[in-house]
């Protein structure tokens, strides 16, 4: 038998954020956001929170809602430049920013995850990014230690999963999900499908269950569209 | 005549190979992605997990799922593959990408790029660009050759946060097609009907011209 990770619910899923806890969210941009975690944030009014994800949302969806309620303190991001209130808050100090290049923040996750404290990147050599950290040579050429990242919750978002925690995504939806699912001390994932273990074809699995804690069926899914690209038929 | 935004790109992409698998930055070099030589093969990366990129969808079909870097909707080609964002950045770190092409606020003469922050007035994130100018072999820079206000972009020395220091290769802007040596900016070709003195004064940073400077060829 395998081992359920299924939870009734996103309050059950969620019951025991705390204020100041840090949280991981996945996503980029707006795709593949775990739009029900957010929402049941907002809806908890927890405080001082620190997020790790690779936007902070638009000024009304995604992180941008818990954003709107001042409840995060500090973000650590690669890009936010979507979002209004963010640079108000950012400009006028009330939220503090930590903005690293965006391969660093998916490394960074991913060694949080598997066990690694650190590790050397050329990336942000020579720039503001290195301001503090080791540098090292290898092969010649300049690198920068960069430390793991790990959060209290982790919140992710796939197409399908199952009851023992196994995930899917779908398209670039995928993103930052899995390696935030293996760094949160207690990851829940919401999904569009959930099925029983044993439904997925194990070799089609991208996160495998180990690394999630608690499985939601979600719903009411907007997955809006940020910049909608396209062309017409002649 | 200087360029327009689809000159250059037209241009870049002629330093498009066979074989390449190319990460194309938002905006100009986007447009690189409409002018593909004949008679070769590319694939377009996107960091936030797909390779095989194709053009946007029909109206009505885009995908909420499926977007670009830009956070644009997309489609993709026979052949295409998603993959998460510790995945992407080993393809571009570990050198699998042949080509980076990205815009930039100023350029050095050293090859140093800024392009993430205006301190006090634009800080947006640098994005992926620090992961890909630290580890690309062979990056273009594609921008206007001066700034809204006139001033070059075509520097000495950054007068901005950093992205990248001492890797860019090739800058083509409105104006000319520069490789940037050890020596400073060389002239390698004049946009149609430019002069080189016209080159020469939009240029800040220490520019090399030897013998007859040919127009492009578009």
């Amino acid at each position: 038998m395998a081992i359920s990770k299924e939870i009734n619910g996103v309050e059950e899923a969620c019951k025991d954020v705390k204020d100041g806890m840090t949280f991981m969210l996945g996503g980029f941009g707006l795709c593949g956001i775990p739009e029900n975690c957010i929402e049941e944030l907002v809806r908890l009014g927890i405080k001082d929170v620190t997020c790790i994800s690779n936007n902070a949302g638009v000024d009304n969806f995604g992180l941008g809602k818990l954003l709107k309620k001042s409840q995060i303190r500090k973000m650590i991001s690669s890009y936010v430049g979507e979002n209004e209130e963010f640079e108000r808050q950012m400009l006028s100090g009330e939220l503090e920013v930590d903005l690293i290049p965006q391969g660093s923040l998916a490394e960074r996750c991913r060694a949080g995850g598997a066990g690694i404290p650190a590790f050397y990147t050329p990336a942000g050599y020579g720039t503001e990014v290195a301001e503090g950290k080791e540098v090292r040579e290898f092969n010649g050429q300049p690198h920068i230690l960069e430390s793991a990242l790990e959060a209290d919750f982790a919140f992710v978002k796939a197409w399908k999963g199952d009851t023992a925690g196994n995930l899917i995504y779908k398209g670039t939806a995928r993103n930052f999900n899995p390696m935030m699912a293996m760094a949160g001390k207690i990851t829940v994932a919401e999904v569009e499908h959930l099925v029983p273990a044993g439904e997925l074809d194990p070799a089609s699995i991208h996160t495998p269950g180990i690394f999630v804690q608690r499985i939601i069926q979600g719903s009411n899914y907007e997955k809006r569209i940020e910049q909608r690209t396209v062309r017409t038929k002649d | 005549m200087a360029l327009d935004k689809i000159g250059i790109a037209k241009r870049i992409a002629q330093e498009l190979k066979d074989g390449y698998y190319v990460n194309l930055g938002i905006g100009i070099p986007t447009l690189v992605a409409n002018y593909i030589p004949e008679g070769i093969n590319v694939e377009f990366q996107s960091e936030n997990g797909v390779l095989g990129m194709g053009a946007f969808p029909f109206d009505g079909e885009e995908d909420a799922d499926l977007i670009n870097a830009g956070k644009q909707t997309i489609t993709t080609l026979d052949g295409a593959v998603f993959f998460d964002s510790a995945n992407s950045f080993a393809m571009i770190r570990g050198k699998h990408v042949q080509l980076t092409v990205l815009g930039a606020m100023e350029v050095s003469e050293q090859g140093d790029i800024a392009n993430w922050k205006i301190p006090g007035k634009m800080v947006k994130g640098m994005g992926g660009a620090m992961d890909l100018v630290a580890s690309a072999d062979n990056i273009i820079v594609a921008m206007m050759h001066t700034n809204k206000a006139g001033e070059s972009k075509l520097l000495k020395s950054c007068s901005l946060p950093l992205t990248g220091v001492k890797c860019v290769k090739k800058i083509v802007t409105n104006l000319a097609v520069l490789e940037v040596t050890n020596e400073g900016f060389k002239l390698l070709e004049r946009a149609p009907g430019v002069s080189v003195e016209e080159v020469q004064n939009a240029t800040q940073g220490e520019l090399i011209i030897k013998g007859d400077i040919p127009e492009m060829n578009l």
